[in-house]
């Protein structure tokens, strides 16, 4: 299943990259694969913006604008104008599961 | 003396899934069963289907699986009941340890985009359970999802410890192991099927049914209002066409898109619930007639209100889906609240005309 196309703020800058096989190992939606020794993106639009693949490249390469993809966190964001939030542990309406 | 308070201290507060105690350089921790009791599965019940699974957690440290040795393995995982339960199931036969986050009883995957299940707590448990005399190598088995919330560079830098992200799917741990803990491409994809989906379908029916009774309320009401006051008759006979459709209406967007969800056309959650909402509309109105409708103004006001539901409550479940990101997420609601908030008005302009002229003031 992808969802909406083009929408994904993933940037991968591949020269950064020194192929150590973290963002293949972390991506639940396998965006990466490792081909001569160096990631490389063969979806962009299977990115799901979790940020798994951010928060483990040692070397810079990679960055997204990543968050919850959930509407009732966005529109929460939207009325008070924080950052979209599940409000996981706080309420028993949560999203998270 | 010291056997004897761990005793006191294992009789007082020993879990039921609890096989009794071994020792360690880090104190007595818990040999856990890798079966399920009755309790263990009313448990997931409850939680897939209410906010019990809120405070469902077990104590965050370190706990024993069969009888590992100081080269066994060390699985990491969240302090929300259930997942802990779907972990120590899957190590059935296994030598393991198993150390267990503070994620405030929250599953890894929502836990680490919080940073519960993060490099922080992960240091310092490692640190409070003394691991690193527990075990003599310095390895780490982490669940793939909760690499969102760990940098496992950090990690080593200040512990020591390697962490490998294992499969995503605890029950695909076996066959990682057995392959000397390499992951396939399939353990490493997070999958989303038929059955995924309708287990998360109570959840969203559950809040949109909790709003259903204020909808029916006032459904009622505008159907009840007359002249001589409200009738029960004509809020009965009147509204309950609407409050079907309502009905209907909600699950479609809450069930039946969800369970359909790839055969529905159209990548956008808010297209594809108003395509159900639309159909169940139609279907509901010209074949199986629960309910008839015959004025223009009523068919026109539900034709617009109900789907736009629908679409509402189908773009919620973007927040349980494994796929969905922030962006678009988005860019459905910049198309969507705007549209849904035209359909509301409109439907309402209609329904004051209907009532104008069922009282005859034109």
């Amino acid at each position: 299943m992808k969802y909406l196309a083009n929408v994904t703020t993933l940037q991968y800058v591949s020269e950064k990259c020194t192929g150590c096989g973290r963002c293949v190992e972390v991506c639940p939606q396998a965006v990466f694969e490792m081909r001569d020794k160096r990631a490389v993106v063969i979806d962009r639009d299977l990115c799901m913006e979790c940020g798994a693949c951010v928060q483990n490249c040692e070397f810079g390469a990679l960055s997204v604008n990543y968050g919850v993809g959930c509407a009732a966190a966005i529109i929460n964001g939207m009325i008070t104008g924080n950052e979209p939030s599940c409000g996981c542990g706080d309420t028993a309406d949560g999203c998270c599961g | 003396m010291q056997a004897i308070q761990t005793l006191k201290f294992v009789k007082k507060t020993a879990p039921s899934w609890s096989l009794g105690t071994v020792s360690t350089p880090s104190g007595a921790v818990y040999k856990i069963s890798t079966d399920w009791s009755r309790a263990d599965y009313w448990g997931m019940i409850k939680s897939r289907t209410s906010a019990f699974r809120m405070n469902y957690s077990v104590q965050p440290g370190l706990y024993a699986v069969g009888d590992p040795t100081k080269d066994a393995d060390v699985f990491v995982t969240a302090n929300y009941k259930l997942t802990f339960d779907t972990l120590r199931r899957e190590l059935k036969g296994l030598n393991t340890w198993i150390l267990v986050l503070d994620t405030k009883s929250i599953n890894v995957w929502c836990a680490a985009g919080k940073g519960t299940f993060g490099t922080d707590e992960l240091v310092n448990r490692i640190a409070a359970t003394k691991l690193d005399s527990v075990v003599s190598h310095r390895r780490l088995i982490l669940p793939q999802l909760g690499a969102v919330g760990v940098n496992a560079a950090v990690v080593q830098k200040k512990t020591g410890f390697r962490v490998s992200f294992g499969p995503v799917q605890a029950r695909d741990i076996p066959a990682y192991i057995r392959a000397g803990h390499k992951k396939t491409k399939g353990m490493s994809t997070i999958t989303f099927s038929m059955l995924d989906r309708l287990i998360l379908t109570p959840l969203e029916l559950n809040p949109a049914m909790k709003k259903f009774p204020w909808i029916a309320a006032g459904i009622l009401l505008i159907f009840g209002l007359q002249p001589s006051g409200l009738l029960f008759k004509q809020a009965w006979n009147g509204g309950l066409p609407f409050l079907l459709l309502g009905l209907l209406s909600i699950l479609a967007g809450a069930l039946v898109t969800p369970v359909l969800l790839p055969y529905v056309p159209f990548r956008s959650f808010a297209l594809k619930g108003w395509i159900i909402g639309v159909l169940s509309i139609f279907l509901a109105l010209n074949y199986f007639r629960p309910v008839t409708m015959h004025d223009p103004l009523l068919l026109s006001a539900a034709y617009l209100l109900f789907p736009a539901l629908s679409s509402y409550i189908a773009l919620q479940f973007t927040g349980a889906t494994t796929y969905t990101g922030m962006s678009g997420v988005k860019r459905e609601l910049k198309f969507g609240v705007p549209l849904y908030i035209t359909a509301a008005g409109i439907s309402s302009v209609l329904m004051v005309v209907f009532k104008i002229r069922e009282w005859g003031l034109v």
